[in-house]
């Protein structure tokens, strides 16, 4: 009842095997990153095409259960930017990013997530350069680790075969 | 049969089950706790397999036809084979499966083995602990030649599941343990029919809403400017704990048990697991206390944060088998 069922299509990208690419998902908030991130778009900045961005309104906004989501779902790395502290367009939406981000990092690391396969960073609308670095960095950082596949892991453990809807003669 | 194909009240005695896998046992305890509606209970229903309380053996369940019980109650995780085989074999006796007790729901205490490898597990078990005296390293083989044959145990599964991973369950009764007035109710509603014996993973013996709503606790609407835990200070009466820095789980946590921990001046535990609308108690938790910290800067924050022993454990305790990452890598 509690857990939605999995119904997005699937991805056509190989979780695993030689033709993996890494697969990053982006958080930026709308007012701050994306800005930044769009900018690294108009000024024509080469990065790496293998962060997925969604926009969300804040950083504030990031529950840190999007970050294990995509992890679960078959991430490889996850990246969350927002405003710098005391640039918050809803003052101190960020605050709470700060102070959420490095607990949900001791959690990762208990779950055996390398550390390097999660970023979280400020990046002002100015800062196209840096966001265009950022990502370049991550995905390089992501590529040496190789895939997670955390779907395919957990289906090897067995997980999942009664929340599978033909047990229930569907 | 005892029920009609609407699945109305049973004309005949209800026949119920209740198994005992990866737990402690105090589910088992839990229903004996209902006291003197147990003499209530046995007017309305006879036990046809209860290994904790009565001897039956597994050939007499595989020898009931299927859907020959009526309300299967199923304690404890699944952490070997065994426990998967049984389950098995209950759903298909059994007309209405219930998850009961935390850790069948939601993996509970023992899932927190989830963050170890199996191979941490046996050494603790049968090499490191200092009370261990094994010289000649012996480990459990799921398959051991004798004389006799081939000796068999079931095999140790790589992570602790939930009984919901391996079968469909019709109904979870969550807590460590569920409080016996709520399974009574419970009970009840599924024996007289006003709930249908079969539907999908509903939680009942429960409240939707966080146990800070049934929380008596006074708050004074303050952040916390330090962690501290039960064993090293007495928290002030009447005051929230978690305002006092106290790590609390009430408020990822699901209601039912009436806030009896807080009540005596203990933090909430979790153990009814996540709460209305959350799926992931322990994000759902890293979230609120982040929001509550007196932190002006990234340096403050990251201070208060080292203050915390074990995040992880203290707001996954009973509920790892159930979050989005279930497990370690």
């Amino acid at each position: 009842m509690s857990e939605p069922a999995n119904t997005a299509p699937a991805d056509p990208r190989p979780a695993a095997g030689p033709n993996w690419q890494p697969r990053i998902i982006g958080f930026l908030c709308y007012w701050c990153s994306y800005t930044g991130a769009d900018m690294a778009g108009t000024a024509r900045m080469k990065y790496p095409p293998n962060v997925d961005i969604i926009r969300v309104m804040c950083s504030g906004r990031i529950d840190p259960e999007l970050v294990t989501t995509a992890f679960a779902r078959g991430a490889d790395g996850v990246l969350v930017c927002g405003c710098h502290i005391g640039d918050c367009h809803y003052i101190t939406g960020n605050h709470k990013t700060m102070a959420r981000m490095p607990l949900l990092k001791r959690i990762l690391l208990d779950m055996g997530i390398e550390p390097e396969r999660f970023r979280h960073e400020w990046v002002s609308a100015a800062e196209g350069e840096k966001f265009s670095k950022l990502v370049a960095e991550l995905t390089e950082q992501v590529r040496r680790l190789g895939p997670l596949d955390w779907p395919g892991l957990m289906r090897a453990r067995g997980v999942g075969h009664g929340m599978d809807l033909k047990a229930w003669g569907e | 049969m005892s029920t009609n194909p609407n699945n109305a009240a049973p004309v005949a005695k209800l026949k119920i089950a209740k198994y005992w896998a990866a737990s402690c046992g105090g589910c088992d305890i839990s229903l004996l706790e209902i006291g003197p509606n147990l003499l209530e209970l046995i007017k309305i229903a006879d036990v046809v397999f209860w290994p904790c309380a009565a001897d039956f053996k597994y050939e007499d369940v595989r020898n009931y036809p299927d859907g020959y019980i009526d309300l299967c109650f199923y304690n404890g995780g699944i952490r070997n084979s065994e426990q998967e085989e049984v389950a098995r074999l209950l759903r298909r006796k059994s007309k209405s499966l219930i998850a009961y007790g935390q850790c069948a729901v939601d993996g509970g205490i023992p899932a927190l083995a989830n963050l170890k490898t199996v191979k941490g597990i046996f050494n603790a078990s049968y090499h490191d602990n200092p009370s261990i005296d094994n010289p000649a390293g012996v480990e459990p083989q799921p398959v051991t030649p004798s004389e006799y044959g081939d000796l068999e145990i079931p095999r140790f599964y790589p992570q602790v599941l939930r009984l919901k991973d391996v079968v469909p369950v019709d109904y979870e009764i969550p807590g460590c343990p569920p409080q016996s007035d709520r399974v009574w109710e419970a009970i009840l509603a599924l024996a007289g029919g006003q709930v249908p014996l079969q539907n999908r993973n509903v939680k009942v013996a429960c409240y939707d809403k966080a146990v800070c709503d049934e929380c008596k606790l006074e708050k004074r609407n303050v952040r916390i400017k330090e962690f501290k835990r039960v064993h090293t200070s007495i928290p002030e009466p009447g005051w929230c704990l978690l305002e006092q820095g106290y790590l609390c789980v009430g408020p990822a946590t699901r209601s039912g048990c009436g806030a009896l921990c807080p009540a005596a001046g203990m933090p909430c535990e979790g153990c009814y697991g996540p709460a209305g609308d959350v799926v992931d108690q322990g994000t759902a938790m890293v979230s609120a206390i982040a929001s509550m910290l007196d932190a002006r800067t990234e340096e403050q924050a990251q201070e208060l944060i080292d203050q915390i022993a074990d995040p992880t454990g203290t707001f996954y305790r009973f509920t790892l088998a159930s979050s989005h990452l279930k497990a370690r890598k």
